[in-house]
């Protein structure tokens, strides 16, 4: 170890550098956080510590019905897309598994392409099928359903797969020596060990909706179809008050709580070090 | 043996799925891109290739090739793009080293605040910037307490004093820096924090100094990070329009996703828009082959490993 030294110098420069990169990173956010709490309608003054632009009587997350509605539109739409993308997904993910053909080549890249395209590009795809191949379904809450699904998809199929090559076949076959039918294999030995990965995709997928910002903008019709993400974009530059530093710290804690439950979920059944390696999945 | 089309039949509705939304929506950007327009110059797309009409893509190069407006806007990008993949290399690889190497007992700690950005809505985290760099905010008061406003503003990339959020190329380039490098840093360490230990023990046994072991080892064997995590930042930021927009509402530091936003989105100019979409893919393209190509290689070397 300690002939592995640092050749640029002492290790503590490269401590500093990364101490200072991560306050960096989190100081501005934690700084837009504790002016959620602003007891006046600076975001730069501190006026003192209040709950009025989460609860007050008038302007607040709660009682704002601009406010009130993006968070519920938000959470409608993360909904959803859990509901569809999580089974869609994990169907995909075991038919990728097991299909060997040539076809299956194509389709692997085929899904991987939609976490790599820049997503004004999918935004733009699907506001041009939206508009002129399925004007029936146009653009709303439909068509914004549709667009988080179709990249969300992919993130689900690469968590469930990753854990499938972690459990091998070796269960199952165990169960098929022991007689046991192939739905039994199925249902009773090879989904409860998969059920971690399926519970941390539907996290990851429900924490990737809320934050969406692009392809659900660009799929939107009406002011009824406003998330928080856009909320944040059209009025960040206006003469906004804390309450939207309210809504984005709401909009934080659903993402950061839901991310923790499914690590937790996924450490308690499938070991630390599985979990840490969705939990850095992003990229 | 039934169950070999079981799986694919298991497989479909995903594949449809993804041809429907995917790979038609795709094809859509096409149809429309060598479309035409009607009076009102709405998009009549050409859905069969033999009838498609080149006109406005031809338009689009010429007006690039020409070094029209399109050609500025797209070297502009490239220009914020280039110097903020340089600053996340120069700031993400001592941050990724360190954490990989060096971090001892808090690396799990470091990980985690590493990993932390990732999941905080992009617009907060850009939001949190305007509040900051607003006139009267914390972040300008003590950029100018400390005499940074003023090296800034007598280098010329400043062009007011407070006016850090008013068209700043400087601003959209750091937002984008802040931005993007979370998403840098994670495959960088990845990349480093799989080097066998024992191939830099073997450098040093056969008596490399520290120095040369690290440029002739750890280096070279990070360089696919580097490049992976090069390209994945770089990607989004060539389809960026939203960070310009916030820090800067300008057109001085339009960037090509704010010009496609501008005919897309906002205006009514959608087959301009579908030839410069389109164009912007051809480029990308390359690049994300690229990047599916080297990830699903190091997939596989990890899994025999």
């Amino acid at each position: 170890m300690s002939r592995l030294r640092n050749p640029w110098g002492r290790p503590r420069f490269l401590a500093l550098i990364t101490a200072g990169y991560i306050l960096w990173s989190v100081v501005p956010v934690l700084l837009a956080i504790a002016f959620a709490f602003n007891n006046g309608r600076s975001r730069t003054t501190w006026q003192g510590f209040s709950f009025r632009w989460f609860t007050g009587e008038t302007g607040s997350v709660l009682h704002d019905p601009a406010l009130r509605d993006a968070l519920g539109h938000t959470l409608l739409l993360a909904v959803i897309c859990v509901a569809v993308a999580t089974p869609l997904g994990v169907a995909l993910a075991l038919g990728l598994q097991r299909w060997r053909g040539r076809l299956s080549g194509s389709v692997n890249t085929l899904m991987l392409l939609p976490l790599v395209t820049p997503e004004i590009v999918m935004g733009i795809a699907l506001l041009l099928l939206f508009l002129q191949v399925f004007g029936g379904i146009g653009l709303g809450t439909d068509a914004q359903a549709i667009g988080q699904i179709t990249f969300t998809l992919s993130y689900v199929v690469v968590i469930v797969r990753g854990r499938l090559v972690s459990i091998g076949p070796e269960f199952e076959e165990a169960a098929a020596d022991l007689g046991a039918p192939r739905r039994d294999q199925f249902f009773r030995v090879l989904l409860p060990l998969l059920a971690p990965a399926i519970v941390a995709s539907a996290a990851v997928a429900f924490a990737t909706s809320i934050d969406d910002f692009v392809v659900t903008q660009y799929l939107s019709s009406d002011a009824s179809t406003t998330t928080v993400s856009m909320l944040l974009y059209s009025s960040a530059r206006g003469a906004p008050t804390p309450a939207l530093n309210a809504i984005a710290t709401v909009n934080l804690a659903i993402t950061l709580l839901t991310l923790v439950f499914a690590f937790l979920v996924y450490r308690r059944f499938a070991g630390r070090d599985e979990a840490t390696s969705v939990a850095t999945l992003e990229v | 043996m039934g169950s070999r089309w079981i799986w694919r039949l298991v497989a479909l509705p995903g594949v449809v799925w993804l041809s429907v939304f995917f790979l038609v929506a795709f094809y859509a950007i096409l149809a429309v891109a060598f479309g035409n327009q009607d009076t009102l110059s709405q998009p009549v797309p050409h859905w069969n290739p033999l009838d498609w009409n080149v006109g406005y893509v031809l338009d689009m190069l010429d007006n690039f090739f020409s070094g029209g407006p399109f050609w500025t806007v797209s070297l502009r990008t490239v220009e914020f793009v280039a110097i903020a993949v340089a600053l996340s290399l120069l700031i993400g690889y001592p941050v990724a080293y360190f954490t990989a190497r060096h971090a001892g007992g808090w690396k799990g700690a470091i990980l985690l605040a590493l990993i932390l950005p990732l999941w905080i809505n992009y617009l907060m985290r850009m939001l949190a910037w305007i509040n900051l760099l607003a006139p009267e905010g914390i972040g300008s008061d003590l950029l100018h307490q400390l005499g940074i406003e003023d090296v800034f503003l007598s280098i010329g990339l400043l062009d007011e004093p407070g006016g850090w959020l008013n068209g700043q190329p400087i601003t959209v380039i750091l937002a984008l820096l802040y931005g993007y490098l979370p998403f840098f840093i994670l495959p960088l360490f990845v990349a480093i924090d799989r080097i066998d230990r024992r191939q830099i023990d073997a450098a040093r046994d056969l008596g490399a100094s520290p120095a040369s072991a690290f440029l002739r080892v750890t280096l070279p064997l990070s360089v696919p990070g580097i490049l992976a995590g090069s390209v994945l930042i770089a990607l989004p930021m060539f389809g960026d329009y939203y960070t310009a927009d916030l820090v800067s509402a300008s057109t001085q530091t339009n960037m090509i996703g704010n010009q496609i936003d501008e005919f897309m989105r906002q205006g009514s100019e959608k087959v301009t828009g579908a030839a410069l979409t389109l164009l912007l893919s051809a480029f990308l393209l390359v690049l994300m082959f690229y990047y599916l190509r080297t990830t699903r290689r190091a997939g596989t070397t990890a899994q025999t490993t």
